[in-house]
């Protein structure tokens, strides 16, 4: 019983990588309709697979390949066309089959589920769709067809051809343009031979199966010259798999307008004595022309050649337990770091009886590291292959046309990454083609060409694995982004005009997000991109959206290669030393002197530096681990540029070290819930060394959202009850009042530089956006002196609507925060319409319709004029009953 | 009247013991690597023999103060989960044979740190031996 189960095993181990390969071929074979070898291929797999199953007795899955093949045939031999339906047909066969198969994999049994509807359905197909395809069909079913006992030159060989065309399993033929080993039953001696083939072939309806000795019986007897019984071999032979070369016959089948039986006809003047090869005769018949021949002779001969070299590739593997690859894996690991140790001690000494073995050994130990490395790598193609087919089935199920582009598919990762990344490379994907990619018409009216494009990419640097998923699609705009984290409570109005646009689109990787205006149910549910984010990152990699609207989005993944030896880079702080992965680390910087005292500003409190224009927040190790140290009057800084969750930001160390790879150990548990490190490692003199986790320290130097501290918390529900209650007023300093403005009536805030206003007439204009953008200063409006800093750039909160827009220029953004209720009361002064209390303090309404027409007196007039105007916003002043204040 | 064997350590001038196959192996005092932001008692990490081993200092747990200056600690390696987990304790003593009949619940005088992280003691001449619940003593995570 147990011989039996490994042969099951075998079996479904072999079904379910031939399954795969039928996957990518039937894809791309919908490219290619006319792939002739792509399509044996796959009629031969279906059929090895029904054969192995009519042996092991699954009758389910039997049943369901033989209507699979019977459709393959179909198509195989001309007559039908290979339409969308019968493709997704055929994948729908596969998918049935990988069912029963996981049933047999986890109970020994085929499931209970009822397929006779599949099987109807790919009998149904078979069908011709119409007149062309039914005769073409007729005329291949006619060569096909067995036993039909007319004495007549033509059907003998006719059935002679059906011989010839079902022999295929004798290893035997393999010579271009030469007849086959089973001799054809010589014509003129038809009169007894018909009868025995007559009684052969009937033998043959009942199936049976006739093996190899019938084979040398056949060679046997054409030694002894006489006629030989066509030793036909039914096409169900549960034997080894035919051989994978096309037959000369069968390709100028497919090439020139040549049918069974002049191929058959051609044979059997071989047999009688024409020495010419096969591809001769017929052009002497005039039923096929020379470069028809030679193309024919061509495609069989790459044939050949791929069926020669992938018998000798599959000699060449070996199949070996994952555990046992792990333990080679620690093993070198360990290897490694004595390595490290040998080496260090080496380089003290001066004996070069240590010197020059030490040397070697590190050698080795590399060589082998690589080579133990390479067992566990995998092309990322093992995980890319699935893509195709997801990407079609997806984009046929969604409406859409896309294409999708493979770059890099070989590059290796090791085995435990490329488990890791399956996950969050499908849901990018499923991302790209529901979100990204628009529908056909849409791409066309702007455009672009109506089938979108998705290209993957993955290459090698620097120690990493780079991949990168980019759409062409329609982007994801920072605008709209914005608007959802308000809405979700993930981000304030101030935190958001402070990003970049990068930084925006960047959000969607905060749990809680989805932009999607329909969840599907294949994406769009809020949990795919942070989940994608975590899994890379718990891995040790970094991931990063870059995007134009209207142009494409691209996702940036970057892994380690292994993530048991990383490259890091050691640093000094406090005494100690401590590991940096270099996955994470961006740049090394070294501020000397003044440079190191003038670097460093301060904005709201919080420390940054300035990296080529753009501040980045800055953090100090010593104090993020809470160490002391002894106050070195250090000339010199260092910073490292470390990147963690698409933000950026810099640590202060006190020394750089040096790079080197290191072995990962795991931290017993209690010290891994720490956080802030993710593991240790030993060092070349032998000190354990700290490997610091890069995004913890982030997060604990509140560098970036930390989404569990209760900070966030209680922004989050502040936030919702904004969104939930009053309508939100955006608090503006003006000469020293307090200004509450509707924030529905804020469309943007923006920061700008004095020198880019200009005047028109009386009138202060800035070149905004491709337009001018009026500017009125709220100070002027209120009668107040301004007290900003005249130098400093201009705090501007942009009303837009249609397409004019007004800015007005305040002191300061303090904050957004709601009315406490009922707090609202009257009070006479020009350009305010009430008071309220607004975080515990008097806020004065600014008279919004003023302040605009106080910038722009047309304002109104030409929104007006432009149709459309929608002023509700005034509503929420003027419904509301105004109370005394202080009651 | 099974005699079960415990090796015995010194901390302060209390005397553990912890059964002779939990304990992995015990050598002297390792330069240790400190691990910043860990709880009362994690005293750093050690290197042995390419494993990276948590050192816990047992006078930081019973709360003792620390060792007198050019005294150093020795290492106990236990197992825990699984893991090894280093002790340091002030001094090794020896393997002691005890029977049960010498068992006791942790005496009533006994209080406060000490008493959370033994299981019982076995009276000896003249001392006890507090027997160690090393997954307890290992844990910096269990507040003593």
């Amino acid at each position: 019983m147990d011989e039996f189960d490994e042969i099951v095993r075998e079996f479904l181990v072999e079904s379910y990588e031939n399954l795969d390969q039928l996957d990518r071929d039937l894809v791309a074979l919908e490219q290619e309709p006319d792939a002739h070898p792509l399509l044996q291929s796959i009629f031969r797999t279906i059929h090895t697979i029904k054969g192995t199953s009519g042996f092991l007795a699954f009758g389910k899955l039997e049943v369901l390949t033989h209507a699979g093949e019977g459709l393959l045939a179909r198509l195989r031999d001309g007559g039908l066309r290979l339409t969308q339906e019968r493709t997704t047909g055929l994948l729908q066969l596969i998918d049935a089959v990988r069912a029963i198969l996981a049933s047999i994999e986890a109970t020994g049994r085929e499931d209970d589920r009822d397929y006779s509807d599949l099987v109807r359905l790919l009998t149904d197909l078979q069908t011709p769709i119409h007149d062309a395809e039914a005769a073409a069909v007729a005329l291949a079913g006619q060569s096909r067809r067995p036993g039909r006992a007319n004495a007549a030159t033509r059907s003998a060989a006719a059935e002679a051809a059906a011989a010839t065309n079902n022999v295929r399993a004798a290893p035997a033929r393999r010579r271009a343009g030469k007849s086959v080993a089973q001799p054809a039953r010589p014509v003129r001696r038809a009169a007894a031979p018909t009868s025995q083939s007559g009684t052969r072939n009937d033998d043959q309806d009942g199936g049976v199966a006739v093996g190899r000795h019938d084979v040398k019986a056949a060679r046997a007897a054409r030694k002894a010259g006489s006629a030989a019984t066509a030793a036909a071999i039914p096409p169900e032979s549960p034997g080894p798999p035919p051989s994978d070369v096309p037959l000369l016959g069968e390709l100028l089948q497919q090439q020139a307008d040549i049918n069974a039986q002049d191929v058959a006809v051609a044979m059997l003047e071989q047999q009688l004595g024409d020495d010419r090869p096969l591809g001769e005769i017929l052009v002497d018949h005039g039923q096929a022309t020379p470069d028809q021949v030679r193309e024919a002779l061509a495609m069989q001969a790459v044939a050949q050649a791929d069926a020669r070299s992938s018998g000798s590739v599959s000699d060449a593997t070996l199949r070996v337990d994952v555990n046992l690859l792990d333990t080679l894996m620690r093993l070198v690991g360990e290897l490694v770091l004595t390595r490290n140790q040998i080496v260090a001690t080496a380089a003290k000494q001066v004996d070069p009886a240590m010197q020059r073995p030490s040397q070697r050994l590190n050698l080795l130990v590399s060589e082998l590291q690589a080579g133990v490395m390479k067992t566990r790598m995998q092309p990322i193609d093992t995980v890319w292959s699935k893509l195709p087919r997801l990407v079609r089935d997806l984009a046929v199920a969604c409406g859409r046309e896309v294409r999708i582009v493979l770059d890099g598919r070989e590059t290796e990762l090791d085995k435990t990454i490329l488990e890791a990344i399956k996950d969050p490379l499908t849901h990018v994907v499923r991302n790209a083609v529901d979100h990204g990619i628009e529908s056909p018409e849409v791409r066309v009216a702007a455009g672009k060409p109506a089938e979108g494009t998705l290209t993957l990419r993955a290459y090698h640097e620097g120690g990493q694995v780079n991949i990168e998923i980019t759409d062409d699609g329609a982007g994801i705009d920072p605008a709209v982004v914005a608007v959802k984290a308000i809405e979700r409570g993930l981000a304030t109005v101030e935190e958001l005009t402070a990003m970049s646009a990068r930084e925006v689109t960047n959000l969607i990787f905060v749990p809680g997000f989805s932009t999607a205006a329909k969840v599907t149910n294949l994406s769009g549910r809020g949990v795919g991109m942070d989940i994608v984010r975590t899994n890379i990152e718990k891995i040790g990699g970094t991931v990063d959206v870059i995007s134009e609207t209207g142009v494409g989005t691209t996702l940036k993944i970057k892994i380690p290669l292994t993530l048991a030896i990383i490259p890091a880079l050691t640093v000094e702080c406090a005494g100690e030393r401590y590991a940096i992965p270099q996955v994470n680390l961006d740049e090394l910087l070294c501020l000397e002197g003044d440079q190191a005292r003038a670097g460093v500003e301060y904005l709201s409190g919080a420390p940054v530096f300035r990296l080529r224009g753009n501040l980045v927040p800055l953090v100090w190790l010593d104090h993020v681990l809470d160490l002391t140290k002894a106050p070195h009057v250090d000339e010199s800084v260092y910073i490292l540029v470390l990147q963690a969750e698409g933000q950026r930001f810099g640590l202060v160390v006190d020394h750089v070290l040096n790079t080197e790879e290191i072995v990962v150990k795991p931290l017993s548990r209690q010290l891994k819930d720490i956080g802030t490190y993710a593991g240790a490692t030993i060092l070349g003199d032998g000190r354990v060394a700290l490997i610091l986790d890069v995004r913890s320290l982030a997060r604990r130097a509140h560098v970036v959202r930390d989404g569990d501290s209760a900070s966030d918390r209680e922004q989050q529900t502040a936030a919702q009850a904004i969104a939930d209650g009053p309508e939100p007023l955006l608090v503006v300093a003006v000469g020293g009042r307090r200004l509450g403005v509707p924030l529905s009536m804020v469309t943007r805030l923006e920061e700008i530089p004095v020198s880019r206003v200009e005047r028109v007439g009386q009138r202060e204009v800035v070149q905004y956006r491709g337009q001018l953008l009026p500017l009125g200063h709220l100070a002027t409006l209120l009668g107040e002196p301004s007290q900003a800093d005249p130098d400093a750039d201009l705090r501007v909160v942009v009303y837009t609507q249609g397409r004019r827009s007004v800015g007005l220029v305040v002191d300061a953004v303090v904050d957004i925060a709601t009315e406490a209720p009922r707090s609202r009361g009257d009070v006479a002064a020009y350009g305010v319409l009430g008071v309220a209390v607004v975080q515990d303090l008097v806020t004065e309404l600014l008279d919004m319709e003023q302040a605009i027409m106080a910038a722009d007196p047309r304002f109104f007039d030409a929104v007006a004029a432009a149709g459309g105007a929608d002023v509700s916003p005034y509503e929420t002043y003027a419904d509301d009953t105004y109370a005394e204040i202080g009651s | 009247m099974e005699l079960r064997q415990f090796a015995t350590f010194t901390v302060d001038t209390l005397l553990f013991g912890v059964e002779v196959h939990n304990v992995q192996e015990v050598f002297r005092y390792q330069d240790m690597t400190a691990v910043p932001l860990a709880g009362q008692g994690a005293a750093g990490l050690i290197n042995l023999r390419g494993e990276v081993v948590t050192a816990v200092s047992m006078r930081i747990r019973l709360g003792l103060p620390p060792l007198a200056d050019g005294l150093f600690p020795m290492n106990v390696v236990v197992r825990v989960d699984d893991e090894p987990v280093s002790l340091l304790v002030d001094a090794i003593g020896d393997v002691a044979h005890v029977s049960p009949e010498q068992f006791e619940e942790p005496p009533e005088t006994m209080t406060g740190a000490g008493r959370t992280l033994i299981t019982g003691a076995y009276k000896l001449e003249g001392k006890l031996l507090l027997v160690l619940d090393i997954a307890r003593a290992a844990d910096i995570g269990i507040p003593v």
